[in-house]
């Protein structure tokens, strides 16, 4: 049966001091390098120190993660909490996919790397049926029109590109 | 009428124009589609609109945030599923007229209701311009920090039983902006001798990361959902001469969306809520609210629709964004040149008119596609989860690769994506991080150049709006104490009330003589008067 504090808490209490924790940590690490991380200036106001806003900003960092933690329905880690930690680490593997297409893109272009990795990340996700994997690849080669021919954003034009006859090539490096 | 003329030519090209179109009918289906939101959008289209003029780059991104909860409210009523989360109140009273076969209804009055707060906001805010222009140039650098300070307390305080984490994620966001190379002194700051760190960390990937990529994560790790769509038959103007039924409520509903939105860190929920509860209250049928009311979908619907113009105020006088939203724009500014505030009133009235016009413009394209295009539009509700969250991956490769082709910023977004997963997971906010880093660098400068003309600390709020603002900044944190004192009164009367023990004084006496006159107690008690000292008492 839950608590007053545990009904009438916010969201998931599962994870909850794990999280807690580990700000409150990450948070008093960093306080501790302040000496070594920032310096104090002589001859300048206390309030234009380069010291002063990371001093407020870990120090609030401290100070409410510590309360935080300390008004928490249970602050002791139960097995609840690492299968909770457990789910956190599940998106690991899609950060994976998202860094690999970065350092893709550059080398093999970015129409095409897109053109793949959008239905080779549907076929990961449990799609198998064509049409989908189809207009995961029509997905594809409309972003990069948009963004790269419309919109120009900047992409660099991919290494595998320089091989690529005279015309073609400047074009490819301009638009996909 | 010159600055209006002005404004009218600013706004009569065709980059503007397709700006307008894009971002209305955008944004409309971004917010229809449950799951993405304006801020995932504006997240990704945000480097994209750098190499465009800030009258389109504005445009565009202005026609996300208010076209979008148009299209939250589609499967709000339709699936009882928010498109948006501002749009969490309609399904309230927008679901159970689809429920009982009034999809066709409910969407008309939130379409119109929606575009009553939007017109009614934008023509609100042009005509208290002048006066804006006039309050403006009184804010200086102290007045402009102590107006940061409010808006950082605001938005912390708004997180009702989580204050204590939103503060704590609001301070690591001053702690973010503050990494990198110190602009004044020239002194690295927490940069642990990696070059990457030296240029800070660009609050762009922060953004990208926290919104957009956490969301992916979010999708990609969670199953799809199968949703049933009712099909619409018939026009949707019915909910116009609807909506002329309730003026009042309309009315009241768009100037709290007004008020509310002015205000930095309240917006979209507080408005809501006060509109709601309003409409209940003077309701001849009160009973009706959250079974299927009408007057419940017009304060909701009007009232969130009428905040996106009203936000625009703190950010165009100012600087100062009030939330995520108005933060990410804020950077399109810094990209131009820009600079929001006090002068920017003083010397470019034309645009904040054009800016303004552009939103009026926008909610009237926006209810024409919508009274047109609704049946086909409601196809994308469809859309499965995790191929949503397969988009958004590869769309958010766009947005931050194309800042600075920096593999190295893709993996920092990375990382905070993997944050913003976990906030999600765990029901905390992400916005304090974003207004943290905004607003923390804005009272930096702001501090240091206001620091330098006042000789002791109370000279800082010698001037008349400083003052006003020090006693708001007070007066907040006092309510803010009363409500958290009074939240705990009643969590201690709810623990009492679960007791299986009684807890009156004359009850608890009476335990402790009943246990005094049991075997056990005596012995307990002359044990204890053993080892008691000796009374001195001479009698």
């Amino acid at each position: 049966m839950s608590t007053p504090e545990q009904r009438k808490f916010v969201g998931r209490i599962s994870g909850q001091s794990i999280f807690a924790l580990a700000f409150l940590g990450f948070s008093a690490f960093l306080l501790s390098q302040i000496g070594q991380e920032t310096k104090w200036v002589k001859k300048t106001a206390f309030f234009a120190q380069p010291r002063f806003w990371p001093a407020i900003g870990l120090g609030g960092m401290v100070l409410f993660g510590g309360l935080h933690l300390w008004r928490l329905p249970r602050r002791r880690p139960q097995r609840s909490d690492m299968n909770e930690a457990r789910i956190w680490a599940q998106p690991l593997e899609y950060a994976l996919w998202f860094i690999a297409y970065v350092l893709l893109v550059p080398r093999l272009g970015y129409l095409p790397v897109t053109m793949a990795f959008v239905p080779l990340m549907l076929w990961r996700m449990g799609y198998r049926r064509a049409p989908i994997l189809w207009a995961g690849v029509g997905f594809g080669v409309v972003v990069v029109v948009l963004f790269k021919a419309v919109l120009q954003v900047k992409i660099p034009g991919a290494a595998v590109y320089e091989y690529l006859p005279g015309g073609l090539r400047s074009f490819f490096i301009l638009n996909f | 009428m010159d600055v209006f003329l002005a404004s009218i030519e600013i706004l009569m090209r065709w980059d503007v124009i397709l700006a307008l179109l894009t971002g209305s009918v955008g944004g409309v289906l971004i917010g229809a589609i449950p799951g993405v939101g304006p801020a995932v959008a504006i997240a990704i289209l945000l480097p994209a609109t750098f190499s465009m003029d800030p009258i389109v780059g504005l445009t565009v991104l202005l026609g996300i945030y208010g076209s979008s909860m148009y299209g939250g409210a589609i499967p709000a009523i339709l699936i009882n599923t928010p498109g948006t989360a501002v749009n969490a109140l309609t399904t309230y009273d927008g679901f159970p007229m689809t429920s009982r076969g009034e999809a066709r209804r409910a969407l008309s009055l939130a379409y119109s209701a929606s575009f009553f707060g939007g017109v009614f906001s934008v023509l609100c805010l042009i005509l208290f311009a002048p006066v804006l222009a006039r309050i403006a140039p009184m804010f200086g650098s102290r007045e402009i920090f102590l107006a940061a300070l409010l808006g950082i307390i605001l938005v912390v305080t708004a997180h009702r039983r989580q204050t204590l984490i939103a503060a704590a994620l609001a301070c690591f966001g001053i702690f973010i902006n503050s990494i990198g190379m110190e602009a004044v002194k020239y002194t690295k700051r927490y940069t642990f001798d990696q070059a990457f760190l030296s240029s800070g960390i660009n609050l762009i990937v922060v953004v990208l990361g926290l919104f957009a990529l956490s969301q992916a994560f979010y999708l990609l790790q969670g199953e799809d959902e199968k949703n049933r769509i009712t099909k619409l038959k018939g026009g949707l103007f019915q909910g116009l001469r609807e909506l002329g039924r309730h003026p009042r409520v309309a009315t009241v509903s768009a100037s709290f969306g007004v008020l509310m939105g002015m205000i930095p860190g309240v917006g979209e929920f507080t408005a809501q809520f006060l509109s709601y509860t309003y409409a209940q209250k003077t309701s001849k049928r009160p009973e009706d609210f959250g079974h299927g009311s009408s007057e419940g979908l017009i304060a909701a619907e009007t009232s969130n629709n009428a905040v996106p113009a009203a936000a625009m105020v703190p950010l165009l006088a100012l600087g100062i964004p009030g939330e995520a939203l108005t933060a990410m724009m804020l950077s399109v500014f810094y990209v131009h040149n820009v600079v929001p505030g006090p002068q920017l009133f003083q010397n470019d009235m034309p645009f904040v008119v054009a800016l303004y016009l552009s939103l009026l413009l926008l909610n009237v394209l926006v209810l024409l596609f919508l009274l047109f295009a609704t049946n086909h539009l409601i196809k994308v509700v469809k859309l499965p989860n995790r191929f949503l969250g397969v988009c958004i991956l590869t769309l958010s490769f766009v947005g931050v690769y194309s800042l600075r082709n920096s593999v190295t910023d893709c993996i920092i977004a990375a990382v905070f994506g993997l944050i913003g997963f976990v906030l999600k997971r765990l029901s905390l906010p992400s916005v304090p991080i974003i207004l943290g880093m905004v607003l923390g660098g804005i009272m930096e400068v702001k501090l240091r150049a206001g620091m330098a003309r006042v000789k002791s600390p109370l000279d800082f709020i010698d001037r008349p709006i400083a003052f006003i603002l020090f006693v708001m900044i007070l007066g907040v944190l006092a309510l803010h104490f009363r409500r958290v004192w009074l939240d705990r009164k009643e969590l201690r009367e709810e623990k009492w009330a679960i007791k299986h023990a009684s807890t009156r004084f004359e009850a608890h006496l009476s335990r402790r003589r009943n246990f005094l006159l049991t075997e056990r107690g005596k012995q307990v008690r002359a044990r204890r008067s053993m080892l008691s000292r000796p009374s001195t008492d001479k009698n």
